[in-house]
């Protein structure tokens, strides 16, 4: 085998390590989805705002600072403290709760009935708030977030495989980054698989999903499953955000990965948890081979910005519900 | 006081068919075309126009497009900015391609050339819908600007990758190029809204105009009166893209003159006209308008208010900007989906009771 | 009664020949066999019944008629020709026009816009006509405006004609539903269900509606019910279905007295 295999199976791993990261904004998507048939493009802005709160509390920085120093003239900028990466997590979590809770309070339980195309809409101004949101609070300079993650090529990884392409190959380099994002995806939807199975809650959120009235006459509360759920998507936002804003800091860019997420929904199904994952390793996959073999050499490059749509667009046109999806059957 | 439609009765169809069966209404439409037409032009000066008048009246036509697909036929599209970066590239390349032909005509031609791309986006639509679409058309934006940026073909192999608009005269008065004054920019806008909206209008209150809501309402019942869905979808697509193309080729040709395409054509430039069209009303041509100037205005308003009155920096003032609009968004979505428009209509109705409401 | 001829009913009515035939209509989805094997016919000018308990294949037999389900097996010949396989707006356009069980009216329009839906198939203006509204468009317009609302007139409507459908009472709804049905002028109306969930005076009100379209523009009428009172007293001729196969069919009276049907709905246990 030349060399020029092996860069190949070398761009094929970190397209499934960026998928890895797609598949966890992706699985968000489907909680929501799932539980309330809202389509919530704010996902993404979730993870951005809930890194950007983290990297935030860890410098101790004063909330809404710039604020205030332009309406009375001061010049805090923060508490002069660091506080510990464990406790910043917890207030993190903590901070996304009570952003789940207003949403549903303030927002969503307005909307309860509409067709899903408004909540949807609903979900993009809710991505704008959020934004300017957490730039008035948190200030929109890119910030670093290092809470002790390994970073770097994996030597250990690179060495051993070097032998196999010969002199011109210098072995696979992966980011250790990139190994452990995988590890904590799988960890995360393990656990989020067994609670959905095997907790009372779980359960209740699975009877939602499939019929809202038949749940609240059971006497489940609709109210708290929602704000469950939201949590739920403001924690898995927190991770995937932890997990770029280490990678390439925490920028506004973070917010764009959302807009990948769609099609890996369009081709994973909006409603199943394995076909977000298998998805986002499609995508990542595919659009780091695709530039490697076709776009760079070919089209000029950049093609990683739309090849994720047209693939989805294509799948939708042949098989709308997507791989894992359920048929959607319509009845006259 | 004035405002009465007692007395007001109709004696034909034809006369109960008219856009403003209301004559007080009637009369005051003509007043603001007055207004528009012979007025404006003699006070407009630069600030004015590039600041408010001519964005506001490019965004209208915009988001009447984007109304006629969305709004009317019940299709959402994220792919507003590419659609309009296909008007400007094909009004650039008409015009330096054939630069004695009127540029008016260019225009028209963009806004056909878009109408095609877009039709041929909205093949999807046969099979999908709702926000599957929107995702869809999300295709069409990025594939657009990508194609834009990277086939030198479109802009003309100019280094910098920008496309400029040469200077290009209408009845020897130049109207695109550095040396256009206001009032003739202004007034070439002016009449591509004035006749947009005629065309919108009537196109919305007959056959075309049912079909499309009859597939927005429900799509299954449109076909059992005899819809084609196939043509109805397809045709809101075309017409749609045609203003948003005529709209795309105005804000460059007319407005900024000099376009790089992922900055004045991005995701956020489709996310803008759908928040037009849904603060100002979601089905309704007046909307269109009222949404655009809204959102044209409001960072005109905030950096007055934020920047030269309390002094706060430019950048806090963009942030509060993100956080007004996405609020407003949520809250016309929630408590007024029909958003500016049926605000005026319910203020028209408490009018005419006015003073005795009871 | 069954020949091809022309007949006079009892009340003065005239009854043509058939319009339409069923042969042999089957249809399944996957495994189950919703419509087995079923032939009937509809004559012009007739009201023409199809009964059955719950999941009897009513409803399907409709949506194969309207072009919704195309079946596996079998022909339906209309005006004496084979139907090709046909989309439903194909349908819509040979002159058949129907109801649904769940209303299925545009909510975001008003009772005269929705009407006017109706007879859309009529109207033939051009692109470049509509857009400045004049010449054919307006004429168009005017006509059919002056059609719907006769009907607006014939159904006791005129008090909503502009208010948005959504605003409405199920029972008006069900009125207007009707009415669009009507405006397209079909050669034969189907109505699934058209007093379902109505109390007894709607009731009454939509019977007349429904004998009065019959009389007044001679329109064919295929139409699934529920309420036995009701079928006997409006048809002329009657389909009972069970279970996916055709059980009775003939005058009210004759299906009456169908043993098989008797069994049907007093639930004789099915081997």
């Amino acid at each position: 085998m030349s060399a020029d295999f092996y860069y190949g199976v070398e761009v094929f791993l970190n397209g499934l390590m960026a998928g890895v990261l797609y598949a966890l904004v992706a699985l968000g998507f489907v909680l929501i989805y799932k539980a309330s048939g809202i389509f919530n493009y704010a996902q993404g802005v979730m993870a951005l705002f809930a890194a950007l709160t983290l990297a935030s509390i860890i410098e101790g920085q004063v909330p809404f600072a710039r604020l205030i120093n332009a309406t009375f003239g001061t010049e805090i900028h923060d508490f002069g403290w660091r506080v510990p990466v464990l406790l910043a997590i917890v207030l993190s979590i903590g901070v996304m709760v009570a952003f789940a809770w207003l949403v549903q309070r303030l927002v969503f339980r307005h909307l309860v009935g509409q067709a899903p195309i408004i909540l949807f809409m609903a979900t993009i101004g809710l991505a704008y708030f959020l934004e300017g949101f957490g730039d008035l609070m948190w200030g929109s300079e890119i910030k670093t977030l290092d809470i002790g993650i390994p970073q770097g090529g994996n030597r250990w990884i690179e060495e051993h495989s070097a032998f196999l392409g010969g002199d011109d190959f210098y072995g696979f380099f992966i980011d250790n980054l990139d190994i452990v994002a995988a590890l904590v995806a799988a960890v995360l939807v393990a656990g989020l698989v067994a609670f959905a199975q095997y907790s009372k809650q779980g359960r209740a959120m699975r009877a939602v999903a499939d019929d809202h009235q038949a749940a609240l006459s059971v006497g489940i509360s609709l109210d708290f499953i929602w704000v469950l759920v939201w949590s739920l998507a403001g924690f898995v936002a927190l991770v995937a955000g932890v997990m770029w804003g280490a990678k390439s800091g925490v920028q506004f860019s973070l917010s764009l990965i959302a807009l990948k997420a769609l099609p890996v929904l369009m081709l994973g199904g909006f409603t199943s948890i394995p076909g977000a994952i298998v998805g986002g390793l499609i995508i990542g996959v595919g659009e780091k081979l695709f530039e490697y073999l076709v776009g760079a050499p070919y089209l000029g490059g950049a093609t990683e910005n739309w090849f994720a749509y047209v693939v989805a667009l294509l799948f939708l046109v042949f098989r709308p519900q997507g791989l894992f999806g359920e048929k959607i059957i319509e009845r006259v | 006081m004035f405002y009465r439609e007692a007395g007001d009765f109709k004696t034909s169809y034809k006369a109960d068919n008219q856009t403003f069966p209301i004559r007080f209404d009637r009369y005051r439409f003509y007043a603001v075309l007055a207004v528009a037409w012979l007025v404006i032009p003699f006070v407009i000066n630069d600030y004015l126009a590039n600041a408010i008048l001519l964005p506001f009246l490019i965004y209208s036509i915009a988001a009447i497009g984007l109304n006629i697909l969305t709004g009317f036929a019940g299709q959402v599209s994220l792919g507003t900015g590419g659609f309009m970066a296909v008007g400007a590239y094909s009004a650039y390349k008409l015009m330096t391609a054939f630069p004695d032909v009127n540029v008016l005509i260019h225009v028209v031609l963009a806004g056909f050339i878009t109408a095609a791309v877009g039709a041929a986006f909205g093949l999807p639509s046969l099979r999908i819908k709702g926000f599957y679409l929107a995702v869809a058309t999300l295709a069409a934006q990025f594939f657009l600007v990508w194609l834009f940026n990277k086939v030198a073909w479109f802009y003309n192999y100019s280094a910098s990758g920008q496309i400029n608009a040469p200077e290009r005269t209408v009845l020897g008065v130049p109207v695109t190029g550095a040396n256009t004054a206001p009032w003739a920019a202004y007034l070439v806008c002016l009449g591509f809204v004035t006749v947009a909206a005629l065309i919108a209008r009537n196109l919305t209150r007959g056959t075309l105009g049912r079909k499309w809501m009859a597939i927005r309402d429900m799509d299954i019942a449109a076909e059992i009166i005899g819809v084609n869905p196939l043509t109805a979808k397809l045709s809101a697509f075309a017409v749609s893209s045609f203003f948003v193309g005529v709209a795309g080729a105005l804000f460059f040709a007319i407005y900024l003159g000099a376009v790089e395409v992922g900055e004045a054509f991005g995701i956020q430039k489709s996310f803008l006209v759908l928040f037009m069209v849904i603060i100002g009303g979601l089905g309704s041509i007046f909307g269109s308008f009222a949404g655009a100037a809204f959102l044209v205005t409001l960072p005109v308003v905030l950096k007055l208010v934020g920047v030269d009155l309390l002094g706060w920096p430019t950048d806090l003032v963009a942030h509060f900007q993100l956080v007004i609009i996405g609020a407003l968004i949520m809250f016309f979505l929630i408590a007024e989906p029909h958003g500016l428009a049926q605000l005026w209509r319910v203020a028209k109705e408490k009018l005419r009771l006015w003073p005795f409401p009871h | 009664m069954q020949d091809a001829g022309t007949t006079i009913t009892a009340d003065g009515r005239t009854i043509g020949p058939v319009v339409m035939e069923m042969k042999n209509i089957t249809l399944r989805f996957g495994g189950v066999v919703a419509i087995q094997d079923i032939s009937f016919d509809i004559r012009e000018g007739e009201i023409r019944a199809i009964i059955g308990p719950n999941g009897a294949g009513k409803s399907s037999m409709l949506n194969v008629i309207s072009g919704f389900y195309v079946p596996q097996e079998g022909e339906v010949w209309f005006k004496g020709e084979k139907r090709p396989p046909m989309k439903p707006f194909e349908v819509a356009r040979q002159g058949i026009a129907r109801t649904f069980q769940n209303i299925a009216l545009f909510e975001g329009m008003t009772v005269l816009d929705n009407i006017m839906t109706g007879r859309l198939t009529r109207m033939k203006a051009g692109l470049l006509a509509q857009m400045i509204w004049k010449g054919r468009a307006e004429e168009e317009e005017i006509e059919n405006r002056e059609a719907v609302e006769k009907i607006i007139d014939f159904l006791e409507i005129q008090h909503i004609r502009k208010t948005p459908v959504g605003r409405l009472p199920y029972g008006l709804k069900k009125r207007v539903e009707l009415a669009r049905a009507l405006a397209a002028e079909p050669s034969i109306l189907l109505l699934d269900e058209p007093m379902a969930g109505m109390n007894v005076e709607e009731k009454e009100d939509m019977s007349r509606f429904i004998l009065d379209v019959n009389d007044e523009y001679g329109t064919t009428i295929a139409l699934i019910e529920h309420d036995m009172g009701v079928v006997m007293d409006l048809s002329d001729r009657v389909v009972v279905m069970d279970y996916g196969k055709k059980i009775g069919d003939g005058t009210p009276d004759e299906v009456r007295n169908n043993q098989a049907v008797i069994d049907a709905y007093l639930g004789v246990a099915h081997d």
